[in-house]
């Protein structure tokens, strides 16, 4: 009779658990929450060209293109951003121009797409593609006060097109293709009349082309071609107005051409003759009224054209100097800017072309020497209240940081270094000393108290708007999570990041600002040397035990040249202050960079740094990591994978490489295994492995049946997916039957294939992440037409009849064998596959401390948000009718397609534009981790995969709390009054 | 592996190229008329009324659409009108984003057979689309939404059931203690208290 009921009181129970559990999956915050835990910061990139608005609209505003492929609107007072597209790679940015003094227009992808955007909220107007072969150098002319057509007309050319667009609605009034073969159109020029539109091109690299076209109708008035003997290298500026600068071939002398006449006539000038201290390469560039800037390796030199006869010298700046394009004042002046270094400070020197021995400006600018060089320089006007001139400049540094210079002063400046980071460590701040205040905050007991009031009338919703706004001052104002010391809990932490510049600079995690910074001098560019880059930051010593009074330190790798075989260059910064403490110029490239957990007596982390020449070098450089290594050498593999030649291999190593002898910090590789993957029907995708920090708490997982399933955990699995030749391309260029993705679960020291599984009618792109003894990756479905996240469990069945509880008491148990990779591992495997809305940009799963919490998989979506997917979404036991055991364990019934909470995207309102990466860095507090995305824009925040367990949230209302007691206190008075009375009554009873 | 078992369905309506180009002015036009590719054009359509929360503004001048998982991107005109143009036959896949709306993923064919002639079904729903005009399938709120102050949440939290406890402790255990005296049997106590137990279970 008791049983039914206690059945339904059961599965009551254990509803209400699942319900609990299945309420944590998604994990928000409040709206008033934003900026408490988390800090966005916009960037652009490095600019490259910037556009003023025109004096009469009154605005204060600027257009700028960068490398990174930003459009974007900045306030000329503040440097704020006021609109911004991330344009995709795919779709390369130009030129840009201003036309009608209310449009942007932007000439992208080789010339064929031409978009205008609103100049004051940069909504896109028309777009327009123009049917062109797709030309490195496409141009972008917009016409100046046309009078023969109503609407400005915009020309465009790339190649042998050339578009005349309406500038209005984007329609095409005319094209023209030209006949010539390999014709580039170079240089887009006006009548004075308006009503004629020259086009200058080269054909090949010796023809020199003009048409006069109707600026009408595009018909071809005239057209003249001349060779030139000697042959063009491609490179032209226009001198005046109708002499056309040009490189020879050898790139030694200047061609000065004159093409208005009847005949196109030149001349040659040997640039030799022009600058003595010739070496490399030069730049020209075209100022006005003949005034040309040419810029060598060491100088910059202004030249003046003298018709077609030469060149004079005017000026040399000697110093590492920029110059800006010439800004037009009046109707015959033209102003230009000459930025030049002094000693610690930039000189800012403005000239009108008419007149170059004179100087309207020469003001000294103090800057911050971690910026380098001034690269770019654009000039720009404003009127002062006595009606004169003035002049302010946006100026371009080594660093792509992004300067306003007015009136001998820097007005703002931009970190937009920031928008292309290459790599992201982390390092611990400074332990708190004595004798430091930790309670600043609390200052007085009535304001605390006042604090939480307030705070629990927002909870209860009873607050008015002002209090809101209070809350919210008084939340972000708390100065505890941007202190400089280590904090209990972990959550103040650097992050130190590598820039593409070069540049290493430490973010604080409580608000995201610059703590230090440091453009590396072995990663700037040479005078004379190729273009450094910058390749990875590791973390290369961290204090622990005996040397504690140490600060901490990271390696920054690069290699001083593009090609993969030039040498690399080490850096050693201190996390704290960011000083170089050691910067060495390798005698070997760099290919491959590991970092190995063994450590020397000082605590500096060994890293392997694996050359061309498949020889493996340790470091650091000390007999004492070479005698820690040594112990460990015959323990250490390692693989690499070519996506080139599409084959994976596996390697140990050996004393002594084969060239030097002498050294006995290099080793040489020792092949073990090669997996070569077939190329004409799979080509390797990605390959993932653990990362290398991972903390595992359990082997063991227990099931609803009270079962054990025991993890492969093994730090050598990895993982790799293969796509079929088809596949590999964009969706829609593949047909299901061809195309098929094939994943493999490989150990890397055998190089045992433990598992392989093919998806047919799968294709690229896939995105990976692997973890614990699971994987799960992203690819298109073409069958279903849609993207598909699948996820593979691998567990050890070895030890799976180690369940015997009588067998663990008796010792029979094989848990103390001790586990080696060479033997051949008994492995079951599960795998499931769901259905999953989004393209995927990045993917990461959380990390913690201990490895207790619950994962999440951090997934980077094409609207560049970060969603928060709990892994138990993804687990490969989810079927359709859970049993009651299965429910009571967690897990969530299966469904075709993974969920988008609204909620669980961690940017929340928040985009992360052109997302690349995401970093999880575990808190001591084994609840929270740390989140840090980046692409244009950062994000940081911190997240509770399983919600703070541990610690109670900022949220707790102590208010509550206090009142609570306060009730519970009056409650034990009341009744002790009562029992007191009732006490005296029965006494006289 | 029970994703991947589903098929498409077959009932796809048709949408002709000239109609969605029409919208698009002469330059649309004029590449439509070119034998290269097909020109897939449609409408972001963002109901402007019911914008409301975390001061979102519902305009499209941040509506990516993007072709084939980043392959080609686009953006949405004031209008919500956008374009592909020279796509090749096959099937492709559309996606829009614009934060604050969930958008499903569109499946476009592009016919070669029948050149011109492309069909459009919304992946999520596998609903086919007559024209192709995008609507965002639902709103997307990012934060948490406060409950409104209520007695009931507040007698809930652990602090309410504490002081609610205490509360019946201190009114109802004096009752049953004065029921208790008046008996005035010790041996009953455990007996009584036993019987209001079992009162209050039922």
């Amino acid at each position: 009779m008791a049983a039914p009921p206690r059945r339904s009181l059961f599965v009551l129970l254990a509803g209400l658990l699942v319900f609990a559990s299945l309420a944590t999956l998604a994990t928000a915050i409040y709206e008033d929450q934003v900026g408490l835990a988390d800090w966005h910061q916009k960037y652009i990139g490095k600019v490259k060209q910037a556009v003023y608005h025109s004096q009469k609209s009154g605005r204060r505003r600027v257009v700028v293109l960068t490398e990174e492929n930003v459009i974007s609107s900045l306030d000329l007072r503040s440097g704020d951003i006021f609109w911004r597209h991330v344009i995709d790679n795919n779709d390369p940015l130009h030129q840009l121009s201003l036309s009608h003094g209310k449009y942007v227009l932007t000439l992208s992808s080789g010339g064929t797409i031409l978009r205008a955007w609103n100049l004051r909220d940069g909504q896109m107007i028309w777009e327009t593609n123009l049917r062109t072969s797709t030309a490195s150098d496409p141009q972008l002319h917009v016409m100046s006060n046309n009078k023969v057509a109503k609407d400005n007309l915009v020309l465009v050319s790339a190649g042998r097109w050339i578009y005349a667009v309406s500038s209005i609605d984007g329609a095409i009034s005319w094209e023209k293709e030209f006949s010539i073969d390999g014709l580039e159109i170079k240089r887009i020029l006006q009548s004075p009349e308006n009503d004629v539109v020259y086009a200058l091109g080269l054909a090949g690299s010796s023809k020199l082309a003009l048409y006069h076209l109707s600026a009408k109708t595009g018909e071809i008035l005239k057209d003249i071609q001349e060779s030139l003997p000697g042959g063009l290298c491609g490179e032209t500026v226009l001198g005046s107005d109708n002499v056309l600068v040009a490189l020879d071939k050898a790139r030694s002398s200047l061609l000065l051409i004159e093409f208005m006449g009847e005949r196109i006539s030149y001349n040659k000038v040997h640039v030799s003759d022009l600058v003595q201290d010739l070496s490399g390469s030069f730049k020209i560039q075209s100022l006005s009224n003949g005034v040309i800037s040419l810029q060598t390796s060491s100088s910059i030199s202004l030249l003046k054209l003298k018709g077609t006869d030469g060149l004079e010298v005017l000026q040399r700046f000697d110093q590492p100097a920029a110059v800006s394009d010439s800004l037009t004042i009046t109707e015959k002046d033209e102003a230009f800017a000459v930025v030049q270094h002094l000693g610690s400070e930039i000189e800012f020197i403005v000239k009108f072309t008419s007149d170059l021995s004179s100087e309207i400006i020469r003001e000294k600018v103090n800057i911050d020497q971690n910026r380098g060089n001034v690269e770019k320089v654009f000039l720009n006007s404003y009127i002062r209240t006595d009606k004169s001139h003035g002049f302010r400049a946006l100026v371009v540094m080594e660093d792509h940081s992004l300067l306003l210079i007015q009136q001998g002063d820097v007005v703002w400046s931009r970190e937009d270094g920031l928008a292309s980071i290459v790599d992201v460590t982390t390092s611990e701040l400074p332990v708190e000393k004595d004798g430091v205040s930790v309670a600043d905050v609390e200052h007085n007991l009535f304001e605390w108290l006042k604090g939480h009031m307030l705070k629990l009338k927002g909870t209860l919703m009873l607050a008015n708007a002002d209090e809101v706004a209070a809350i919210q001052a008084l939340r972000l104002k708390s100065s505890e999570k941007n202190k400089m010391t280590r904090d209990h809990n972990g959550f103040r932490k650097l992050l130190v990041v590598l820039t593409k510049a070069g540049k290493v600079m430490a973010l604080h995690t409580g608000d995201g600002r610059v703590i230090w910074s440091n453009l590396l001098p072995s990663l700037r560019a040479s005078r004379f040397g190729g273009m450094p880059s910058a390749l990875r930051i590791c973390q290369w010593q961290v204090p622990h035990h005996s040397v504690m009074r140490e600060n901490p330190s990271v390696l920054v790798v690069g290699k001083s040249g593009a090609e993969s075989s030039t040498p690399g260059v080490f850096s050693i910064l201190d996390s704290y202050s960011g000083e170089e403490l050691n910067s060495m110029k390798l005698d070997h490239s760099v290919v491959q960079i590991i970092p190995l957990t063994l450590k020397d007596s000082s605590e500096q982390r060994l890293h392997l740094i694996v050359d061309s020449n498949s020889n493996a070098h340790l470091y650091p450089k000390s007999p004492d990591a070479l005698n820690v290594f040594f112990h460990e050498m015959s323990n250490l593999y390692f693989y690499s994978v070519d996506i080139q030649a599409n084959v994976i291999k596996g390697y140990s190593l050996q004393k002594s490489c084969g060239l030097n002898l002498g050294d006995e910090y290099c080793f040489s590789m020792k092949e073990l295994w090669s997996i070569i993957f077939p190329s004409d029907s799979e080509r390797i995708a990605i390959s993932e492995t653990r990362k290398m920090n991972e903390v595992v708490h359990t082997q063991a997982k227990i099931i609803g049946d009270h079962d054990v399933m025991y993890k492969y955990l093994s730090k050598n699995l990895v993982f790799v997916a293969t796509l079929s030749p088809k596949a590999a391309g964009d969706i829609g260029s593949a047909l299901p039957e061809e195309a098929s993705l094939v994943a493999y679960l490989i150990d890397a020291v055998t190089g045992r294939i433990l598992h392989r599984v093919t998806h047919h009618g799968a294709q690229g792109p896939v995105h990976a992440v692997l973890s614990e003894n699971w994987v799960v990756y992203h690819y298109f479905n073409l069958r279903a037409h849609r993207f598909e996240m699948a996820v593979i469990e691998i567990y050890d069945e070895s030890r799976a009849d180690n369940k015997d509880v009588m067998k663990l008491i008796l010792g029979k148990h094989n848990l103390s064998a001790p586990i080696t990779s060479y033997a051949r591992p008994e492995v079951a495997v599960k795998s499931q596959s769901f259905f999953f809305t989004h393209s995927v940009n990045a993917m990461a799963v959380t990390q913690t401390a201990k490895g207790i919490t619950s994962k999440q998989l951090l997934i980077g979506t094409i609207g560049d948000q970060v969603l928060a997917l709990d892994k138990r979404y993804l687990d490969p036991r989810r079927s359709v009718n859970p049993t009651q055991q299965e429910k009571e364990e967690g897990i969530i019934p299966l469904t075709d397609s993974l969920p988008i909470i609204p909620q669980s995207f961690v940017t929340h309102s928040h985009q992360v534009e052109a997302l690349r990466g995401i970093v999880s860095i575990p808190a001591k507090l084994e609840s929270t981790t740390l989140v840090f995305t980046y692409g244009v824009d950062l994000f940081y925040t911190q997240l509770a995969p399983s919600r703070t367990y541990d610690s109670l949230t900022d949220e707790f209302s102590y208010a509550l709390l206090l009142i609570t007691i306060a009730v519970l206190v009056g409650a034990i008075i009341v009744t002790w009054i009562w029992s007191e009375k009732k006490e005296l009554r029965d006494k006289w009873r | 592996m029970a994703a991947s078992s589903l098929c498409h369905g077959h009932l796809l309506l048709f949408l002709l190229v000239a109609v969605a180009s029409a919208f698009l002015g002469t330059a649309a036009a004029h590449q439509a008329g070119s034998g290269e590719g097909y020109t897939i054009a449609g409408r972001v359509k963002i109901d402007g009324a019911s914008a409301k929360g975390f001061g979102l503004p519902a305009k499209t001048s941040n509506t990516k659409v993007i072709l084939n998982g980043g392959q080609r991107v686009t953006f949405a005109r004031p209008d919500g009108y956008f374009a592909f143009h020279n796509v090749p036959a096959g099937t492709h896949l559309i996606e829009v984003s614009s934060i604050g709306y969930f958008f499903s993923p569109v499946r476009v064919d592009i016919s070669a057979r029948n050149p011109g002639y492309i069909q459009a079904a919304l992946t999520e729903t596998r609903r086919v689309l007559n024209e192709l005009v995008l609507e965002p399938l639902k709103e997307e709120q990012y934060y948490e939404v406060r409950e409104p102050f209520s007695v009931m949440s507040l007698l809930k939290s652990p602090m309410g059931l504490m002081v609610g406890f205490m509360v019946l402790m201190v009114f109802v255990m004096p009752k049953l203690m004065e029921n208790i005296v008046i008996i005035n049997a010790g041996s009953t106590v455990a007996l009584q208290f036993h019987s209001f137990l079992q009162h209050l279970k039922c």
